[in-house]
């Protein structure tokens, strides 16, 4: 102790403090204050650039997931769309097969009446013409046997026969 | 004034050790080189006492700035002895011979390197201790150490006032060879003072703990270069960086600070009578311990270091001289941390002691 006594410099103490002193004023306004004003600036400016990244991160997503909803329902309403189209196909071929039928069964009928009505018409003509050549021939066969005397004598007897008198 | 001796001894042996294969004869070379060395008193030295001699003498502060024996600046002498005696430190002659001014006649101590007051032959009287018993004029001398601490304030300063000015022109990022220390400032900021400090009070001991730190950092990193300063092992030094802890500490204090001095709160009555002086001893012994653990850590560190690089020149053979040589490399190395660990450790406790000042608390 006595030692370290011996060894302090007064002198060196004082040109210590002083120098010490006026280096901690000089750096105060010419360093550490610019430095300290300039870092606390550039940190608050990293801060809030990473505030709106994170905020454009977050519309960026909220603009993502609002596409995909409007997809989603694009997706939808088509296959909807798709559905409605094929149940209307299906549809209109239901109908006009029916329609078709329905026409050809009508088809038929008609048909059938005419085919029918013909078939009456001729088979009234053959009928007639028949009847006409019937009449015909009947008018010959009589003419030729009633062509004499005698035929007609025997006709009339066997008319005659045949009728019973009861 | 025998370092520097030393010094053209250690090339003069490295070289010949180095290129001859003969060490027989590059020793006895050596040796004679060595007995040429002399002390005050025209008394031969041994290499051993030489060593000693140039260790205390790095120790302690000087008034001549010497870089080799060859360049040797001599600095301005201020005493103030009834009145102020101005004159340069070549009249002493590397403290070997009295100064006269205005009739006045001082001289150098070997023991510590004070300059007292003494009779035209230089006589300085020991008292029983051994100590000088001469009067002490007030010396107010520009010393080796005083001129160290200003080209080690004007570099701090050059360096971050140029730091300070290029973030306004460079858009807010710092440019220049200050930068690479920027990320220190912010440790400073970040790890020591807010922690230690709280959000709220930290930026008043900012500028203090910023200064604190490089300065003891950059002086502890000169002492280790070949300019052979020892500032920051200097007690007068510590005891300034120390006191100024102590006195912002004591001014800063907030009202709790004095009531968990004085007034423990939450222990019985008869304890708080006996914690008060207890806790006002406290707050000397921190700032003490402060000072003392700068200084012994610093000093010690030179003395192991130059002694290991003594050892060198004591060993004088093909395995000794490498080994210190390497030990002293290592140790070197170590020192590199020590000056910053050092510079840490007082800063992160006095950010400790602020914080304890400006401390408010919810009881």
């Amino acid at each position: 102790m006595d030692k370290l006594l011996n060894e302090f410099s007064f002198g060196l103490f004082i040109w210590q403090t002083l120098l010490f002193l006026a280096l901690i004023f000089l750096l105060r306004k010419y360093a550490w204050g610019p430095i300290l004003n300039a870092v606390n600036e550039r940190e608050d400016g990293i801060k809030n650039a990473l505030a709106e990244a994170e905020k454009a991160r977050q519309e960026m997503q909220n603009i993502t997931a609002d596409n995909e909803k409007i997809l989603k329902e694009a997706r939808t309403e088509r296959d909807a769309m798709l559905k409605e189209a094929r149940e209307i196909k299906n549809n209109m071929i239901t109908e006009a097969k029916e329609e078709a039928k329905v026409q050809a069964n009508k088809l038929m009928e008609q048909t059938k009446v005419a085919i029918q009505n013909e078939k009456s018409a001729a088979i009234a003509d053959i009928k007639k013409q028949v009847a006409s050549l019937s009449i015909d021939i009947a008018e010959k066969v009589v003419k030729e046997e009633l062509s004499s005397e005698s035929k007609q004598l025997k006709l009339v007897e066997d008319t005659l026969k045949d009728i019973k008198l009861n | 004034m025998q370092r520097k001796k030393i010094l053209n001894l250690l090339t003069f042996i490295f070289l010949l050790t180095v290129l001859k294969t003969n060490a027989q004869h590059e020793s006895s070379e050596a040796v004679q080189h060595e007995v040429t060395q002399h002390d005050e008193h025209g008394k031969a030295l041994t290499l051993k006492e030489q060593i000693k001699a140039d260790i205390k003498h790095h120790l302690l502060d000087s008034h001549d700035f010497h870089v080799t024996d060859y360049l040797t600046f001599p600095l301005p002498i201020i005493l103030w002895d009834n009145g102020l005696q101005f004159f340069s430190s070549s009249k002493f002659h590397h403290g070997e011979s009295v100064a006269e001014s205005n009739g006045n006649y001082y001289a150098i101590s070997h023991n510590n390197g004070h300059i007292y007051k003494t009779d035209s032959s230089g006589t300085i009287h020991y008292n029983k201790k051994g100590f000088e018993s001469n009067e002490k004029p007030l010396d107010l001398s520009i010393t080796k150490n005083v001129m160290m601490i200003i080209i080690t304030s004007l570099i701090i300063f050059l360096v971050f006032s140029s730091l300070g000015k290029s973030y306004a022109k460079n858009g807010g990022i710092g440019k220049g060879p200050g930068r690479i220390l920027e990320p220190i400032v912010l440790y400073i900021r970040d790890e020591i003072a807010i922690p230690n400090i709280g959000e709220k009070h930290y930026k008043k001991y900012m500028n203090y703990l910023l200064t604190i730190f490089f300065f003891i950092w950059f002086v502890n990193l000169f002492g280790l270069t070949p300019l052979g300063v020892n500032i920051t092992g200097n007690i007068a030094i510590t005891f300034s960086l120390a006191i100024l802890t102590y006195l912002i500490t004591t001014f800063t204090a907030k009202k709790d600070y004095w009531k968990h001095i004085f007034w423990m709160p939450g222990v019985p009555a008869p304890m708080k009578i006996i914690l008060a002086p207890i806790e006002l001893l406290g707050t000397f012994i921190k700032p003490f311990a402060l000072m003392i653990r700068l200084y012994a850590n610093m000093k010690a560190g030179h003395v192991v270091l130059m002694s290991i690089i003594g050892l060198m020149f004591l060993f004088k053979s093909w395995i000794g001289s490498p080994l210190s040589f390497g030990l002293a490399f290592g140790l070197m190395i170590l020192e590199l941390l020590v000056a910053a660990l050092q510079a840490y450790i007082f800063t992160v406790l006095s950010a400790l002691y602020f914080g304890s000042a400006a401390e408010e608390h919810e009881h």
